[in-house]
């Protein structure tokens, strides 16, 4: 498997690309249906986070979404430039307390920590890089 | 892409998503809900059978309106979806906390 890239502008409407993006890329995998559901929906969380809280969706910028498979693991590479978001300090709610508060953020990062196997949060300079990995069973 | 139709039939209304809810238009799944709270109805069905996609995003809608529909007695029963959607509710325990069932008629007899 080749390395798959996509240049997502800041637009939320362009989750839409980027779900056919992984969608294509995905079905030639060991994942079954249901993993590459959520692998797509873990992605689509933190490019619309970024898109929303990072980049306020503003369309001249835009996210370095990168995909390959090494030894028998799936890594999506999600690169922006600005002040980052890092997701492994961050403190998702409880899932109570967001239905208390009526808030209607805070599961997406929840979502995507469920989902994957292992995240990883880096930033040089001004180059951030969340890398997001899934293990592929082996056929 | 969503679309939503809603039909209003003899004791409920019927909220049809059609496509995919994201970050990008769960703004119109929470006006639709909002719409039908402020026209009274109590209760509302959604049907999922045409829904092929939600993130947070769509979740977040249902999730901020459990408590209203409590202090306000109504009941909001979600039916028809497809596995994978299905699935994603139930990472987040939201089965635990709104009522999904796999068809219209079982639906209807939560209301």
């Amino acid at each position: 498997m080749m390395k798959h890239e996509l240049k997502l502008y800041c637009d939320t409407t362009r989750l839409t690309d980027l779900r056919v993006f992984l969608n294509d890329i995905l079905r030639d995998t060991s994942l079954s249906d249901i993993e590459q559901h959520q692998v797509t929906l873990a992605v689509d969380e933190v490019c619309a986070n970024l898109i929303i809280h990072s980049h306020g969706c503003n369309p001249q910028e835009y996210i370095q979404v990168e995909v390959e498979k090494q030894n028998g693991i799936l890594k999506i590479e999600i690169k922006d430039q600005g002040e980052g978001f890092n997701i492994i300090e961050y403190k998702e709610p409880e899932i109570t307390q967001v239905k208390k508060a009526k808030r209607k953020g805070g599961l997406g990062i929840i979502l995507v920590k469920r989902i994957m196997d292992k995240i990883e949060f880096e930033k040089i300079g001004s180059q951030n890089t969340c890398r997001l990995f899934k293990n592929l069973k082996s056929k | 892409m969503l679309k939503i139709e809603t039909t209003k039939e003899s004791n409920h209304i019927t909220l049809h998503l059609i496509g995919e809810v994201d970050a990008s238009n769960s703004v119109e799944l929470d006006e639709s809900i909002i719409a039908l709270m402020e026209g009274g109805e109590k209760n509302i069905l959604v049907d999922g059978t045409d829904l092929q996609y939600i993130s947070s995003a769509g979740l977040g809608v249902f999730m901020s309106y459990i408590e209203d529909f409590q202090e306000k007695n109504i009941s909001l029963v979600i039916y028809g979806l497809n596995e994978r959607v299905y699935q994603v509710f139930r990472i987040l325990g939201l089965d635990q906390l709104i009522i999904i069932k796999s068809n219209k008629e079982d639906a209807l007899q939560e209301i």
